[in-house]
């Protein structure tokens, strides 16, 4: 027999894969993120005010922080099952570096909750009186706000693993670190709604992913190691 | 000539200062027993061995160099079998196999199918976890285990919920991998019908006392 070693990088290959083939078995999973979204954004017209041009004017805050509850909402499961049926031990064990087996199950994350997300923005949008032009503004926005907020969520999701029902702290933990996405996501969608050039905040949403890519699966990696113990 | 050996490891679990300058060397194709009361550390010393704990101190040599417990290369010959067996219930028994040894090595499909046979599994092979009983379930961890083929094994009660033919594949299994050169770390109080050559045994839980 022989036996070839599986490198790290298709080791990373097989984890998003994994996640992505067990997310599509339980869908449901899946749709609880986007559902959450849809109604509070909804709520807004009924609970707010039905005329379109105060809607406007809350439409960036109302998109943002739906966008961020939702895929909080959904990070409590990252590590959850992986962790109680001894999939991360394997992960630790398996003579693969972590970093890249973390940065695979947070690249799964957000293409299950932070991509459908950012795909979805625009519809609500609609509802809340966004014009149409600034739809490519908001979506490349979200685009970079949802990676970072992953990115951010797995560390948080990584040092919550030894806590029994840590959902509240988890928010507590990863909130803070989000509020920055939050606060210039919200004004690039401002002023994609008001038609003026968004890319101061662009870029500086560009520089939080960055950052986020950079060191987040690195503090995930060695959160888990201590959330094992 | 041992090809693992440990000096001067102290652990503390909080307050507990559990395993006290332990020290032992497992040589090629031997099974080292881990024994002791509840309680005593097995699980402790066997999860600080396979790099999943930290230790207050530990030297350990594998294969006649100095390692750390967390190195990749070390991690990368050694196998640990925990108490829970990290298979996914919506996967099939195959499925859950083809991932979990896919992470060390290549795995063609009949490698998959030839390590089912080897424990017996073949007729559940294409059932999800959720459906199998916890013994069929410990059945897919082991398949999984034998074709890692690494060279050290780190088990921790192997025969949990396995019935007598179970057992006695356990027993086969290291057997298997004590004739071919591996070495077996194993906390269980189960007779493995070995040897003596072929076996050592390490009673902790000794100095177990509070400080």
């Amino acid at each position: 027999m022989t036996v070839r070693r599986t490198t790290a990088f298709s080791a990373a290959g097989l984890v998003l894969t994994r996640d992505l083939r067990l997310a599509v078995r339980r869908p449901s999973q899946l749709i609880q993120p986007l559902a959450f979204f849809a109604v509070v954004a909804l709520l807004f017209p009924l609970g707010y005010t039905p005329e379109l041009g105060k809607l406007r004017a809350i439409a960036p805050g109302v998109l943002w922080v739906g966008a961020l509850l939702a895929s909080m909402l959904a990070l409590e499961s990252l590590f959850r099952e992986d962790a109680s049926d001894g999939t991360l031990e394997q992960f630790v064990v398996c003579g693969q570096p972590l970093v890249a087996l973390m940065a695979a199950k947070t690249l799964a994350h957000w293409l299950l909750t932070g991509l459908p997300l950012t795909l979805m923005a625009p519809v609500l949008g609609i509802a809340l009186g966004v014009p149409v032009e600034a739809m490519p503004g908001i979506l490349f926005s979200l685009l970079l706000g949802t990676v970072t907020l992953s990115l951010i969520g797995a560390v948080g999701a990584g040092l919550t693993l030894g806590v029994r029902r840590g959902g509240v702290l988890l928010s507590l933990l990863t909130l803070p670190l989000a509020v920055p996405v939050l606060v210039f996501g919200a004004r690039a969608t401002e002023l994609a709604i008001s038609g003026e050039s968004l890319m101061g905040p662009l870029y500086l949403l560009g520089a939080l992913a960055v950052l986020g890519i950079t060191l987040a699966p690195l503090a995930a990696a060695a959160a888990v190691r201590i959330g094992l113990e | 000539m041992s090809e693992l050996s440990v000096k001067n490891l102290h652990v503390f679990r909080g307050e507990r200062h559990l395993l006290r300058g332990l020290g032992f060397e497992v040589p090629a194709g031997c099974c080292l027993q881990v024994v002791g009361a509840n309680g005593a550390g097995k699980t402790t010393l066997l999860r600080v061995m396979s790099g999943l704990l930290e230790a207050e101190s530990l030297e350990l040599t594998w294969r006649g160099e100095r390692v750390e417990p967390r190195d990749p290369e070390y991690h990368a010959e050694l196998s640990y079998l925990g108490h829970d067996p990290a298979l996914k219930s919506d996967f099939t028994a195959a499925e859950n196999i083809a991932f979990n040894v896919g992470l060390r090595r290549r795995v063609a499909s009949q490698d998959v199918r030839s390590a089912l046979a080897r424990v017996s599994a073949e007729k559940f092979s294409d059932r999800p976890i959720r459906s199998l009983s916890a013994g069929q379930r410990r059945r897919v961890a082991l398949a999984a285990l034998w074709l890692s083929g690494t060279r050290l094994w780190m088990l921790d009660e192997p025969a949990t919920n396995l019935d007598a033919a179970g057992q006695a594949l356990v027993a086969s299994l290291i057997q298997e991998q004590l004739s071919g050169g591996g070495l077996v770390m194993a906390a269980t109080h189960q007779d493995l019908g070995l040897p003596a050559a072929q076996r050592a045994s390490l009673e902790i839980g000794v100095h177990g006392v509070r400080t």
